[in-house]
């Protein structure tokens, strides 16, 4: 058994126990595409966009991969607390190995949540236009969870108390899901914000879920692939490094 | 096996360790003595990788573990002063975790697994979750797990706090094994002195972070004119409680855990 598939398990056999966990952590994007998705249904249907919980869901799924991946990098800091993180960091085993288990644990647990959530929209009403576009769907789910679970683990390897959980909270997870055009179109938006979005990650990997699910694109395709790829790949890289620079 | 010269790590203004320099010969039980906030831990993290020295040279088996972490990784195990368990896991998974990390072949693995489980008493409850067991099953997996592997030299840092005397007996019985039967050098610290007299063949006793005396026991009763190796260490190190400086950003993260009640 090699370390990447004990670690990878481990992030698995965690999530399946912690029940409540999960309950807990779908609350808030059945919240979002619920309230928000029937709520702003009418105003948004009122300015000619079509149905919102249609609009909405792909942006809701791909939320929930964001928040689900990057907490789980940043695991980190309670392995730090509760002391496993020392067995790992002196066992004999090269430290990408022990991040890039981590890591794929944890992307694996997000695309889980967020398959659990695209159940729900489809409870909800949602369709997906085109069923053959449903795996490229799931590529990019994988994408967005690989490279925020990479980003959770840089985070988690420098960051060392919960105050600085906190200011990652506000000051980065939630401005990326916001700024991505989770909820509302890209289209016509003012310069400044237009120009931020386009360095959100996060828009990239919503466009691309939207294209596959409702054929709606912004970006195109090609560029969202492209962009997500080569930011996950360098947050890898800077994840992995900051991790073997970890002291306890 | 372990060569420490003029080891020096500062945090800050407060200076943990202040060169100090020991040597521990292969195959041999080497028991490292001090108060709280001594240096103790301080300098089993430098040894096992953890910590990079401020200055001064170390050598594991001829190795800097500074500039060979990775080999030197593969040359110890150690039992750690705080809990390292994954309590999520149940004690049978954190076993096996452990023998992937050190790569025992699984034949091997599955046979010691039962081994060590049923010699510390967890065997019945080896498929429960380790946040269930009570503190000193916890304490006992840890010690099981750090002797999962036979590597070159074992690093026990207070294994034996907060067990009862039965299972200090078994322990100490079990690492003198593996120190006759296969040669394993061992590095302890404890501060129930009686151990150290016991199981030690060398002592060295450090305070605010200097090494104030060194030799067997016989030797450090000798040189103080006492009966016990207790009495020995209090002439060494003098009588006063001494306070282990508090550490705010854990304790605060500590309180957070409580608080989100062990989520991860």
């Amino acid at each position: 058994m090699s370390v990447i598939y004990v670690l990878w398990l481990r992030e698995l056999r965690r999530y399946v126990r912690s029940r409540a966990q999960i309950v807990a952590s779908l609350g808030q994007p059945l919240l979002y595409l619920l309230a928000l998705g029937f709520g702003l249904g009418p105003v948004f249907q009122k300015a000619g966009q079509g149905s919102y919980v249609q609009f909405v869901a792909p942006g809701i799924i791909a939320m929930t991969v964001l928040f689900s991946s990057i907490f789980s990098g940043m695991g980190l800091l309670w392995d730090r607390q509760f002391g496993f993180l020392k067995e790992t960091l002196v066992a004999p085993v090269p430290r990408i190995q022990v991040m890039l288990g981590r890591t794929l644990g944890g992307a694996t647990v997000a695309v889980i949540q967020g398959l659990l959530v695209a159940v729900v929209a489809f409870v909800a009403g949602f369709r997906a236009v085109d069923l053959r576009s449903l795996p490229l769907a799931l590529f990019f789910m994988a994408l967005i969870a690989s490279l925020f679970a990479a980003l959770g683990t840089a985070i988690g390897s420098t960051i060392q108390n919960i105050q600085g959980f906190q200011l990652i909270m506000n000051f980065l997870v939630l401005p990326i899901f916001f700024l991505s055009g989770a909820l509302y179109p890209l289209n016509n938006l003012p310069r400044v914000l237009g120009l931020i979005t386009s360095i959100d990650p996060l828009a990239y990997g919503v466009d691309g879920m939207r294209t596959t699910l409702i054929g709606l694109s912004h970006f195109g395709l090609t560029a969202d692939v492209a962009v997500l790829a080569v930011v996950a790949a360098a947050l890898l890289g800077i994840g992995s490094y900051l991790f073997s620079k970890i002291e306890v | 096996m372990i060569r420490v010269e003029n080891l020096v790590r500062k945090f800050g203004d407060f200076t943990a360790v202040d060169h100090i320099s020991f040597q521990v010969g292969q195959g041999e039980i080497f028991a490292f003595l001090g108060p709280n906030g001594a240096g103790k831990t301080t300098t089993i993290k430098m040894l096992t990788t953890l910590l990079r020295p401020t200055s001064g040279t170390l050598q594991i088996d001829g190795l800097d573990p500074a500039a060979h972490p990775h080999e030197v990784r593969k040359r110890f195990g150690i039992v750690f002063q705080d809990p390292s368990l994954d309590q999520d896991m149940t004690a049978y998974e954190n076993m096996e975790l452990h023998g992937v990390f050190y790569h025992v072949p699984r034949k091997l693995r599955v046979e010691r697994i039962e081994l060590l489980l049923r010699l510390f008493e967890l065997w019945e409850r080896r498929n429960e979750q380790v946040k269930l067991f009570s503190g000193g099953m916890k304490r006992r997996l840890e010690i099981a797990r750090g002797l999962l592997h036979t590597p070159k030299i074992v690093f026990l840092d207070e294994p034996t706090l907060g067990l009862d005397p039965q299972t200090r007996n078994q322990l100490w019985s079990h690492v003198k094994k593996l120190n006759q039967t296969e040669g394993v050098t061992v590095f302890l610290t404890t501060h129930y002195m009686d151990e150290a007299d016991r199981v030690a063949q060398r002592i060295a006793i450090i305070d605010h972070g200097k090494i104030v005396a060194q030799g067997s026991p016989q030797e450090l009763k000798q040189q103080t004119g006492k009966d016990s190796l207790e009495e020995a260490f209090l002439a060494f190190t003098g009588s006063t409680i001494r306070d282990e400086s508090a550490n705010v950003s854990h304790d605060q993260l500590k309180a957070m855990a409580r608080m989100w009640g062990n989520r991860r």
